[in-house]
């Protein structure tokens, strides 16, 4: 559908208010535990307390006389089928490994489930579980990349030698050691980033319950990935995939960890069967933080070469990535390894480039996609690079990324990858600017005349964000994600219901997709209302991940909505008897072009489709319906940001304090920009909690140390800083829209700016870190030797 | 609704202004009470330990944290949730400064950043900005980065000295 024939768009790159909001706000908000069916029972489950072993038994006769509990089910006793993430990849590159619902001899993690608990209320849940008794033979646990890849290490998996179930080198440059020979200037970065949880407020959980009537498992989960569990709990339960329903209500944020399938979920699932009675599991924060899905624990060992100028010539990197027990489903451990194998060069021209990339298995709790995948690390590595180049050839750290970042578009790169048009320079300049006109450099300088340690730092980046199926295809996977459908059907009021495969836990859909599909068909924003989170309502959909909603899921409704103003038009055409050219959808009407007066309302045409079908022209199918899908072609489309962080660092205490924060980002077109603020902003809070705070941690015999807010450290209002947001815009050319991905940049782009700034107060003392997070123990060491030197220095 | 323990008892409380007698386990906590026995779904548990306050109610007009509560411990207490802070369809002040500065994404933490809020405010009605963030930093929210948080309990607050003054003149 031609733009033109649409009245102005009065609401896309509107800051029009939530249409969440109230109700959220109120509390009538519905999340999985708000659900009561009637005869509920409650599941927890009883979770391995050994990493590594065999359950040698496992004895529920005590926790079936527990008071409350009605039943209590080992993997015998469900005999579901196992989860297994598969790639389409020769065995010398992966091994798929198989998860079961609940483990049936072989514990790999503590916290793993070997049985499921149902009782009348949870607190006869939890006491159920406390009664089970289980034996195992202990093995010594794999724990970090050190013991998985030692030559003879036991084995997580025994299918899968050096515990390695991926092991790729996807890219390798030809003549690149030579380059590396000749080079004037080579760095070397080892850095680390530590395990982290994405920590939605709102735990998994899952309401099921088999509803006779449909005959159909009907199941309410928090899930960002609806159409995905259903397959997955068909398959494992061997039912029709018709026979399994899933409703996600108000879901309490997900940030990848709700995008892939638990086994809890199906567990659940099985036992309602079962049982023939609703049965709710709602997880506890401590099961959240053990034995949920983890990320980021990876490891960059890169070799850099760069001419006199500054100018980088080749990378090569080797990439361990620490993916933990099992295989998450659909994206296998490949998600980390993968991503940063073929997106490493980003926003840089690297011309030669070589990578390996590894994920291991260990004895702790699997990973899962986190909000940015990879990519908050990858940045991070390739950002100490130029900071490193910097130093040894006496460079200004912004000068070297301006002389470096990519300017032409479209450019293809070494990784074969074609970057749409983006902002990357005008971002680091603006950025770079921002700072400098606040004044921060002389306050820097100030500063060091004082004995105080303050530091500036950047980190610039691009991101392929609305992942289409070719993206995915190229990875290989068995499944392959990608595009998504949107269906809208007005009703005889005119009032439009948008239903889409994507599903939000908080970036504000409801609002966003009514914005587009309500300008797409000239309608007031109140006439239009998104379902969504419901596999009954539209055949499949891939949920929400990867920053691809608003560029995937938003273009489908652009799509959709086009066709049926197609249909309105067409048929006030024939009710007016005018040519179809001549019409135009206009506030609520079709309307004529050249004569305003004269039209029939969204309503009236409604009427005739629905109630007056004898008014229908011949040929025309009554009602007003339409779908379309949506795939991005190429690479897909890539935003853009400049993260600009100063930092101080505090004498005596270690302590980072972050005194001012500037984002410039590129999204394309921002359907609503204070949507896309808020998405930052968050975003920017976890990438600083990576950088600064987080670490899940664990003991010598694996067990874990954070089992609650005390230990994990997650940062409060104290601890984020108001952030300044300068918007730039450069339309996607791929998009419905032109809006590119939003959800993913700020925790890309922070832990790599405020490393850069932590070491740039750190340059007088010679330190340079490259891990994270961050510890206040290693700052405080580097100062005292820096105030130790420095008195040294005044007294000679 | 509680298991098969024998010790249950009755507890009379006040929630929203409405007496309430419940009949329960006498290690049930507050926030279940609300939220399974009375349907005040609108509090929420995030952590039950006491940290994330996402459960935070007004217990006779102070925040608490109703998952470190036990319902008897409500014993004659005047309780109020999130529900209490609209009239019919109106939003608050409070509620309609979150919306204005987009306080909430996902909104699960909201109800206890509100209750804390106008627990907070109504004892400290002249807070400035850095003792408001420091206030606020009592709860965790995962969705925003707090900075928009802060802002709508700023001008919540600076709204309501603004309507005082006024009525005074």
């Amino acid at each position: 559908m031609n733009r033109t024939d649409t009245a102005p768009s009065p609401l896309v790159g509107t800051a029009v208010p939530r249409r969440e909001d109230p109700r959220l706000l109120t509390g009538r908000g519905r999340f999985v535990d708000d659900i009561q069916l009637p005869r509920m029972l409650h599941a927890q489950f009883v979770r391995s307390s050994v990493a590594s072993g065999r359950l040698t038994s496992l004895d529920l006769s005590a926790v079936r006389e527990v008071p409350g509990v009605v039943a209590a089910f080992t993997a015998d006793d469900l005999d579901l089928s196992a989860i297994t993430a598969g790639l389409h990849r020769p065995p010398e590159e992966y091994v798929p490994t198989e998860m079961p619902v609940l483990a049936r001899d072989r514990v790999r993690f503590v916290g793993e489930p070997i049985a499921i608990v149902i009782a009348e209320d949870p607190y006869a849940a939890e006491d159920g579980i406390e009664a089970a008794k289980a034996v195992y033979d202990v093995f010594p646990p794999i724990l970090n990349e050190g013991t998985a890849l030692a030559p003879g290490a036991p084995l997580v998996h025994e299918e899968a030698p050096g515990n390695t179930l991926l092991d790729v080198s996807l890219f390798a440059t030809e003549g690149i050691d030579r380059i590396f020979a000749d080079a004037p200037c080579t760095v070397r970065v080892e850095s680390r980033t530590g395990r982290q949880n994405a920590l939605p407020l709102e735990t998994r959980g899952a309401l099921a319950q088999w509803d006779a009537r449909e005959e159909q498992l009907v199941v309410h989960t928090c899930t960002q990935i609806p159409h995905q569990v259903r397959t997955v709990m068909a398959n494992c339960m061997g039912l029709d995939e018709r026979a399994v329903r899933v409703v996600v209500p108000d879901m309490g944020g997900g940030f990848g960890i709700k995008c892939v399938v638990g086994r809890e979920e199906i567990a659940v699932g099985a036992a309602a069967m079962r049982l023939g009675r609703a049965v709710k599991w709602i997880e506890d924060r401590k099961d959240a933080l053990t034995a949920s899905f983890l990320a980021r624990e990876q490891h960059y060992s890169l070799r850099a070469a760069f001419d006199s100028d500054g100018h980088i010539l080749a990378l090569d990197a080797d990439v361990v990535c620490d993916m933990g027990a099992y295989s998450c489903y659909p994206f296998t451990v490949g998600i980390e390894p993968l991503m940063a194998s073929s997106e490493m060069p980003g926003v840089y021209r690297i011309p030669a480039y070589r990578v390996r990339g590894r994920a291991i298995t260990t004895n702790k709790a699997p990973t899962a996609p986190y909000r940015g995948v990879s990519r908050p690390q990858y940045v991070m590595a390739v950002e100490r690079v130029f900071e490193r180049a910097a130093r040894e050839l006496g460079m200004d750290p912004v000068e070297i990324r301006r002389r470096n970042v990519i300017t032409e578009f479209p450019y293809t790169g070494v990784n074969n990858i074609t970057y749409d048009p983006g902002s990357y320079l005008e971002s680091l300049d603006l950025c770079e600017k921002s700072l400098r006109d606040e004044g921060w450099y002389a306050r820097q300088a100030e500063a060091a005349e004082q004995g105080r340690h303050l530091g500036i730092g950047y980190s610039c980046f691009s991101e392929r964000t609305g992942y289409g199926t070719a993206a995915f295809a190229q990875r290989r996977m068995k499944v392959v994600p990608g595009f998504d459908l949107a269906e809208v059907r007005m009703d005889t009021t005119g009032a439009l219901t948008v239903t889409t495969g994507t599903i939000s836990h908080g970036q504000s859909h409801e609002t966003t997709m009514a914005q587009i599909a309500a300008d797409e068909l000239g309608l007031e924003l109140h006439k239009v209302k998104l379902h969504q989170g419901d596999t009954e309502r539209i055949a499949y959909g891939w949920g929400t991940f990867a920053s691809r909603s608003i560029a995937i899921g938003g273009s489908a409704v652009r799509r959709a909505a086009g066709k049926l103003g197609e249909q309105l038009r067409a048929l006030a055409a024939a009710l007016l008897d005018v040519p179809y050219e001549d019409t135009v959808l206009d506030k609520g009407r079709v309307r004529l072009r050249d004569d305003p007066e004269r039209g029939l309302t969204h309503v009236e045409l409604a009427e005739v489709a629905y109630l007056r079908a004898d008014l229908l022209p011949a040929g025309t199918e009554p009602g007003l319906t339409a779908t379309a899908s949506f795939d991005t072609l190429s690479d897909g489309t890539f935003s853009n940001a400049t993260h600009g962080v100063v930092v101080e660092l505090h004498e005596g205490t270690g302590q980072v304090e972050i005194l001012r924060y500037v984002c410039v980002e590129d999204c394309g077109v921002a359907i609503n920009p204070t949507v896309v603020e808020g998405q930052c902003r968050g975003g920017i809070a976890q990438g600083i909690a990576g950088a600064l705070y987080e670490h899940v941690t664990y003991d010598a015999q694996g067990d874990p140390e954070c089992t609650g807010f005390m230990e994990y450290k997650m940062p409060t209002a104290a601890e984020i800083p108001d952030i300044t947001i300068h918007h730039l815009e450069t339309p996607s050319l791929i998009t419905e829209t032109g809006a590119k991905g939003a959800g993913e940049g700020g925790t890309i782009g922070a832990p790599a700016a405020v490393l850069n700034a932590v070491n740039d107060a750190l340059r007088p003392t010679g330190v340079e870190l490259e891990n994270t997070p961050i510890r206040p123990e290693q700052i405080q060491l580097s100062l005292e030797q820096a105030a130790y030197k420095h008195k040294e220095s005044a007294q000679a | 609704m509680s298991s098969n323990s024998t010790d249950h008892q009755l507890v009379s409380l006040t929630v929203n202004g409405t007496a309430r007698e419940v009949v329960l386990d006498s290690r049930r906590t507050l926030a279940d009470t609300l939220r399974h026995d009375l349907g005040l779904t609108g509090t929420h548990l995030a952590c039950e330990h006491g940290i994330c306050g996402a459960c935070t109610v007004l217990v006779d007009g102070r925040p608490a944290r109703s998952c470190l509560m036990f319902a008897v411990q409500a014993e004659g207490k005047q309780v109020r949730t999130v529900e209490s802070l609209s009239g019919d369809s109106r939003l608050s002040d409070l509620q309609q400064a979150f919306a204005d500065r987009h306080g909430l994404q996902c909104g699960f933490c909201t109800p206890g950043f509100l209750m804390l809020a106008e627990g907070f405010l109504a004892e400290n009605p002249d807070a400035d900005r850095k003792e408001i963030r420091e206030a606020v930093s009592s709860n965790l929210c995962r969705c925003t980065g707090y900075q928009t948080i802060v802002d709508a309990v700023e001008h919540c607050a600076t709204a309501r000295r603004g309507h005082q003054k006024g009525n005074v003149q």
